[in-house]
């Protein structure tokens, strides 16, 4: 291929030759393209397809304009400060009645309740009372149904929400909430967790990155300095966990923190301590679990960029009269950093999208963002939530690949 | 620190002494957790405590006995064969072409093939989830195939292309200039050369779907559950010792396949060092 590319482009052959070999190059590139479009069409429809719909999500307001088409036509009608106009009223009444005894009464129930709470209550209670044609007055009949129908809240938030597309999800997952004024507030303490969710999941991310880098680092130096057998086998060691499934990993945790578990009969057979530690359900669980599955994202990068030091730089560094600390600080150190960046990006990054393990080890305060993704995809069915949840995990990513990515290649990726 | 340098010379030291053991101790937080369901999913007793009051098979027995568990396994190696011929096509496909040609926008193709990888599985796992309800994918085995082909997709490519860097496309054009077709070439020239890369990248796809957790509990339901899938549910409900014996089988397994691959990486390897 590279042959025949300088040959059409020397310009020493004859026109007509030229083009020969640039129409074989073209058929030769369209085969080549060829025998990439199926994993590329692949991926395009089974990853970006899916992951672009559910971002797409955490701004998708599907619900109101779908079950409340009339009212969401009507709305405009309404200015705020006065009653809304009987069409208003007919409008959403018109609308409910069309969902009497439809599953979707419910789906609309919740998505107006994450707006108002007790809106859920409102809607199954009106919809349920609702006679099959709309009487003389719509107001007087859904007043009479609910008092709240006179409450000019729940019509605000129904206008506010009335686009296709919604700033809801987004807010509620940074812990802000739109007034019926449109201004942007901090919702009550009481009901804010997100921001203190992402100061968890980061805190677990760090301090698990660190400690993989502590006590990773001279684990991989002594690999690389080592002779070639017994760096066979060390890595060995190091692949023994890697290989291992995910699950088991944990499940042998689960087993070993427990409060009758080996590691506190070890550690009272020691005599370290007394009484058995509760270890699990709690962060120093989590914090041991992740450890030890992410341990060797961190050493092979290590190794593998510590294995290109050429002692001789140390050597001479040593030779020019430099103590070791300096030998370490100004070489060592330094030529490895493509390996830290690599390991840290590794480590950081997986653990910042964790699930299983801290799922299984941890408590219910332990929890990461991954699992309330999970948690709003099966749970509370909150989507929109999920998605939002989803999005700000993809931009934190997107960012450190973008910033460290150059640093690291994606080529050195090879994970599982 | 000074010893940790002059050790390249060959010296010892006190130093060097903790500097070992501290690794020691590292390796051993690695490996020992792993190995101790081993002993577990042997236990006479009911509970998963130490010291073990006796052995027996009983927890095997159970394993290949109990439907719910010869039906995850049989899920796990179906699905998980079904991904590894699907990734590999696709995979192996793709490393061609992109060892094949140039053309400008190669890297953002390499970057969409490796992207799935770099993502966090429950984002893919939710997407997926998603994404399948509204095709009717969700809860059939199709679909945790596909989403296991996703996954495994990433591994076949990195390793194929890896192993063509190896190779020479002077031998293809041997083979064509002796007027052999294209496929006759790729059968009798490329493929036997690129074969240790192939079946590399296809235990990665049989592991990666094999292990695979996340995707499972989205996209399948109780029918397709897989042994990673009845393990988490089993340890989130009431951890038994079959579950021991579970995860040994799946153990036993994984490190099977990764010598497979390590005794392979070292008959490349040696290969690769003969020619050249």
């Amino acid at each position: 291929m590279s042959a025949t590319t300088t040959l059409a482009d020397t310009g020493q052959v004859p026109r007509r030759l030229r083009t020969l070999v640039r129409r074989a190059e073209r058929q030769h590139l369209t085969k080549m393209l060829a025998l990439m479009a199926p994993s590329v069409v692949f991926v395009a429809l089974l990853f970006v397809v899916p992951i672009a719909l559910f971002l797409f999500r955490s701004v998708d307001n599907v619900e109101i304009p779908k079950y409340l088409p009339s009212t969401v036509a009507e709305i405009g009608q309404w200015h705020e400060g006065e009653m809304p106009p009987e069409g208003v009223y007919r409008a959403l009444t018109e609308d409910l009645i069309a969902l009497k005894g439809e599953p979707e009464a419910a789906v609309l129930g919740r998505r107006l309740n994450y707006s108002v709470p007790g809106f859920r209550g409102l809607v199954t209670r009106t919809v349920r009372q609702l006679p099959d044609t709309v009487p003389a007055s719509a107001r007087d009949l859904l007043a009479g149904i609910d008092e709240r129908w006179l409450d000019p809240v729940y019509w605000a938030t129904l206008k506010q929400q009335s686009g296709r597309i919604t700033d809801f999800y987004l807010l509620s997952a940074m812990d802000l909430q739109r007034g019926t004024d449109g201004a942007i507030t901090q919702v009550d303490e009481t009901q804010a967790v997100f921001l203190s969710l992402y100061g968890r999941t980061l805190y677990t991310s760090v301090g698990v990155t660190v400690i993989c880098l502590l006590i990773g680092y001279p684990v991989a130096a002594v690999m690389a300095s080592a002779g070639p057998a017994a760096a066979n086998w060390l890595l060995m060691l190091v692949l023994v966990p890697f290989w291992t499934s995910l699950l088991v990993r944990t499940t042998a945790w689960v087993v070993l923190l427990q409060t009758e578990g080996l590691v506190n009969k070890i550690l009272i057979y020691l005599g370290i301590i007394n009484e058995p530690l509760s270890l699990m359900f709690n962060t120093a669980g989590v914090f041991i679990a992740m450890v030890h599955v992410l341990l060797p994202y961190m050493i092979l990068p290590l190794y593998s960029v510590m294995k290109g030091v050429s002692p001789v730089h140390l050597r001479a560094a040593s030779s020019l009269g430099a103590p070791p600390v300096t030998v370490f600080r100004t070489v060592y150190l330094p030529l490895t950093i493509p390996g830290i960046a690599a390991g840290c990006t590794l480590v950081f990054v997986l653990s910042v999208g964790f699930y299983v393990t801290p799922a299984l080890v941890g408590g219910p305060s332990d929890q990461m963002i991954g699992y309330f993704i999970a948690y709003f995809t099966n749970s509370a069915v909150n989507w929109g939530l999920a998605s939002a949840l989803g999005a700000f995990l993809i931009l934190v990513i997107a960012a450190i690949y973008l910033v460290l990515g150059k640093v690291v290649g994606f080529d050195k990726l090879r994970v599982r | 620190m000074m010893q940790k340098f002059r050790r390249r010379a060959g010296r010892g030291s006190l130093w060097q002494l903790a500097l070992r053991a501290f690794v020691g101790l590292v390796l051993a937080y690695l490996v020992l957790p792993i190995l101790v369901v081993i002993p577990l999913s042997f236990t006479a007793g009911q509970l998963l405590v130490f010291p073990i009051p006796g052995y027996s098979l009983q927890w095997y027995e159970d394993f290949f006995t109990n439907p719910l568990w010869t039906g995850a396994l049989w899920n796990s190696v179906m699905i998980g064969v079904a991904t590894t011929i699907l990734a590999t096509i696709l995979g192996t496909l793709a490393a061609l072409g992109l060892h094949g040609s140039k053309f400008r926008l190669k890297p953002v193709v390499v970057a969409l093939l490796i992207t799935p990888l770099a993502a966090p599985v429950v984002i893919v796992a939710v997407a997926t989830f998603y994404f399948f309800a509204s095709i009717n994918l969700v809860g059939t085995y199709l679909g945790v195939i596909l989403a296991h082909t996703l996954l495994a997709l990433p591994f076949v490519v990195i390793t194929v292309t890896a192993t063509l860097q190896g190779f020479d496309t002077n031998l293809t054009r041997a083979g064509a200039s002796l007027g052999a077709t294209p496929v006759h070439v790729f059968r009798t020239v490329t493929l036997p050369i690129i074969s240790p890369g192939i079946i590399s990248g296809a235990l990665f796809a049989f592991v990666t779907s094999f292990d695979e957790i996340v995707v499972a509990l989205f996209v399948a339901s109780p029918q397709q559950r897989t042994l990673p899938r009845q393990i988490f549910s089993g340890v989130s409900e009431s951890i038994s010792p079959t579950i021991m014996a579970a995860a040994v089988v799946l153990l036993v397994i994984s490190l099977g396949l990764m010598i497979v691959m390590e005794l392979l990486r070292r008959r490349s390897e040696r290969l690769v060092g003969r020619a050249r």
